[in-house]
């Protein structure tokens, strides 16, 4: 037997630990996208999330126009930091619905008053079942969907000054 | 999860500074203490189908058997049986609404890996990424028969 051999295990061995701690110093990737994307849009009708706005129907996401939806919530605080970046989108004409995720239509109201309101219709979600239909893991997370209904963009986590760009983009790409 | 109520969990170095001194063990073993988790979770009561059981034992058991192999999208070591996160809870409820209302275990995890991708559930398909998963254990197996079978024929001798 060849003598080597016997420090095959211990080789195995330390492979494994090297690979464990190449792993703990490294977490794997904690976002998980929606495969949805380049899928049409769920099919949903959502009950106004508020007084005196639209609630959200998917059937409306296919009526040849693109539109933003953003999914947030009241009690979600990084949907304050990305408050404004959205009325900056909507200044530069990008048509934003919400899905608000549990909440009540007085909350949604009093953050919205705070924070402005950049949203032309909000759904509102009480048990996530849209949030969960949409592949959406979290708020505050926005969609990109084309005037045909097809999801083309996701983006995950609080929109920062630094994605505007790429938002921007994938918005002229879904016209 | 994307809010900041619950903040991703950096494994990394921290284990490996534990290999230190026992004073840097205690250290992080009273940090862990008192790291309570800040959840920012709404207001709303959890939803009816999350912590209820299905009147049907038959179904109750098969949404069960689901809900453990089903990943939580927020804390993402734990199934959303033992999850106490909204969006598990929620998802809980998803899986018993499904079951009740006559769908297989089957289909309501395809609906979810359809949306959240193999990720989603404990239990991998055999497919050619897979594969050496489903594999392993088999060869770890063979490889221990022969290195046993060697031990004792040598000995014999």
């Amino acid at each position: 037997m060849n003598r080597w051999l016997r420090f095959l295990p211990l080789l195995v061995l330390a492979a494994f630990v090297a690979a464990v701690i190449w792993r703990l110093d490294r977490p794997a990737e904690e976002q998980i996208p929606s495969q949805l994307v380049g899928q049409p849009v769920p099919s949903f009708a959502l009950a106004p999330a508020m007084p005196g706005k639209a609630g959200l129907l998917s059937a409306e996401l296919a009526k040849g126009r693109p539109r933003m939806i953003n999914v947030f919530a009241s009690w979600c605080v990084p949907c304050i930091t990305e408050a404004p970046l959205l009325m900056e989108l909507k200044r530069q004409g990008v048509a934003i619905d919400a899905i608000a995720v549990r909440d009540r239509p007085e909350d949604v109201a009093a953050f919205l008053a705070r924070h402005g309101d950049p949203f032309l219709a909000i759904g509102s979600d009480p048990e996530s079942r849209v949030q969960l239909a949409l592949g959406s893991s979290g708020v505050p997370e926005s969609f990109i969907v084309d005037g045909h209904g097809i999801i083309r963009y996701q983006h995950m986590g609080p929109i920062e000054p630094g994605d505007l760009p790429e938002i921007l983009r994938e918005w002229e790409a879904a016209k | 999860m994307t809010t900041i109520s619950s903040p991703p969990l950096k494994r990394g170095p921290i284990f490996l500074l534990s290999w230190g001194p026992a004073c840097a063990g205690m250290t992080i073993f009273a940090a862990l203490l008192l790291a309570a988790p800040a959840l920012a979770d709404s207001d709303l009561p959890a939803a009816r189908w999350a912590n209820e059981q299905l009147p049907d034992p038959r179904q109750e058991a098969q949404a069960k058997a689901l809900m453990e192999e089903l990943r939580c999208l927020v804390c993402q070591g734990q199934s959303i049986a033992d999850s106490d996160a909204e969006l598990a809870g929620d998802m809980r409820a998803l899986v018993r609404q499904r079951i009740a209302a006559g769908e297989r275990p089957g289909q309501v995890r395809k609906w979810l890996i359809e949306r959240y991708g193999n990720w989603v559930t404990y239990r991998p398909p055999v497919e050619p990424v897979t594969w050496p998963l489903w594999a392993a254990p088999i060869l770890l197996l063979v490889a221990g028969a022969w290195l046993l079978r060697k031990r004792l024929v040598r000995r014999r001798a």
